[in-house]
């Protein structure tokens, strides 16, 4: 059992699944770890060419010691390089997609993959925590779909869209959406790979929230301002809200859509074209 | 399942944490360590109290269970390409006095795994 938060640690690994038309998870479930053996050869061989890892039997209490001197997310940084190289040999453009809850994530996918239909294979890569929900609205849309449930996790990492990716098998050319975990905070550390990032926030939610959570929106190429057909309704500053992104992060495009409505879609699908 | 890894979660710093520790035992093995040092810069938006409470949970039952955990947290400094200032900064808000937000950050992103003192 976990010591946090008291949950069990049976079933918390991460589990990818590729989302089938009748919704079964089929039993084939990877947990983290051991579908992805960690496989340390080549920076243990190079490491102990300089440390001499092990020390001998100690006699006395003097403690000796080994400059690292790595970076501490030098590992994902590596496998999400070993993505975008993958990626791009394959033509392929992979979007992570990063916001809170509720921001329409899944809603701008289910008009997006719509809108590409025919034109462009669209396929998307679903992370929460739990369920198959989103998988299934996605699935709904024709598109295949992957979903990477990560237990307690709260970020999609370079490992999990490494396994997502094996399992959805996108053909070359094709668009790839990632759905992170709806969050704001865990996700912006974590490089994917990703050709690029898009950050949701949506005029039902505080118009600081850029302030709030500025190490998200400093990693944005684009943010998108999403249901904007509720303007009339909500009490959203979007001056002060896209003052704030821009002050945190200028060379981002801001585009102002309705995922619901089709506001803006046409300029989404213009500024993915160009990726 | 979980592969006898410890699951937690709720805040990126028990990923970093993680990492940290699969690190030092990659490169070090898994004997006892006496001390870690990292760096964490102020514009990270790493915790470092959170670091410090996931360390112990982390570390338990590894070489590093009983390790000093010294920290360093680098200032903000950037460069801003508008008027060329250079100056100091430790809010996330990143703003030069000249008002322009186009700026070079030059330290403060730190988050790296400086050394470890074994036995």
């Amino acid at each position: 059992m976990c010591s946090t938060c008291g949950c069990s640690g049976e079933g918390s690994g991460t589990r990818i699944s590729l989302v089938t038309e009748h919704d079964q998870p089929h039993d084939h479930e990877h947990p983290h770890d051991a579908d992805h053996p960690h496989d340390h050869e080549h920076e243990a061989g190079e490491a102990h060419g300089h440390g001499h890892g092990h020390a001998p039997a100690a006699t006395v209490e003097e403690t000796r010691t080994i400059l690292l001197e790595q970076e501490i997310l030098a590992k994902n940084d590596g496998l999400a390089a070993a993505n975008r190289h993958r990626l791009q040999e394959h033509g392929i453009t992979a979007i992570n997609l990063m916001s809170s809850p509720g921001s329409g994530k899944t809603t701008l996918l289910e008009s997006t993959v719509r809108a590409y239909a025919g034109v462009r294979e669209t396929l998307v890569i679903e992370g929460d925590q739990e369920t198959w929900l989103d998988a299934q609205r996605i699935r709904a849309t024709g598109s295949r779909v992957v979903q990477i449930n990560t237990g307690a996790g709260c970020h999609l990492d370079a490992q999990m869209l490494a396994g997502g990716l094996k399992e959805l098998a996108p053909p070359d050319n094709s668009l790839v959406f990632v759905e992170n975990v709806g969050n704001l905070v865990c996700p912006a550390l974590f490089d994917l790979g990703e050709t690029a990032r898009v950050v949701i926030i949506s005029v039902t939610e505080g118009a600081d929230k850029p302030a709030k959570y500025p190490y998200m929106f400093r990693t944005a190429d684009l943010v998108l301002l999403n249901k904007i057909d509720l303007l009339p309704y909500v009490d959203f500053d979007v001056e002060l809200c896209l003052g704030l992104i821009r002050q945190l992060q200028p060379e981002a495009r801001i585009l102002q859509v309705s995922a619901t409505k089709g506001d803006g879609l046409g300029e989404w699908q213009t500024w993915l074209d160009a990726l | 399942m979980g592969g006898g890894r410890l699951s937690v979660g709720g805040v990126h710093e028990l990923a970093i944490v993680e990492s940290v520790v699969d690190a030092i035992v990659e490169k070090v093995g898994d004997g006892p360590i006496a001390a870690v040092r990292l760096e964490i810069g102020k514009l990270s938006g790493v915790v470092v109290d959170s670091i410090r409470f996931c360390f112990e949970i982390v570390a338990n039952g590894t070489g590093l269970q009983d390790a000093r955990l010294d920290i360093d947290e680098p200032s903000g400094r950037a460069y801003c390409r508008e008027c060329g200032d250079e100056f100091d900064l430790d809010d996330p808000i990143m703003l030069c006095a000249c008002g322009s937000a186009d700026l070079d950050i030059l330290s403060g992103e730190q988050l790296r795994i400086i050394s470890v003192e074994v036995h």
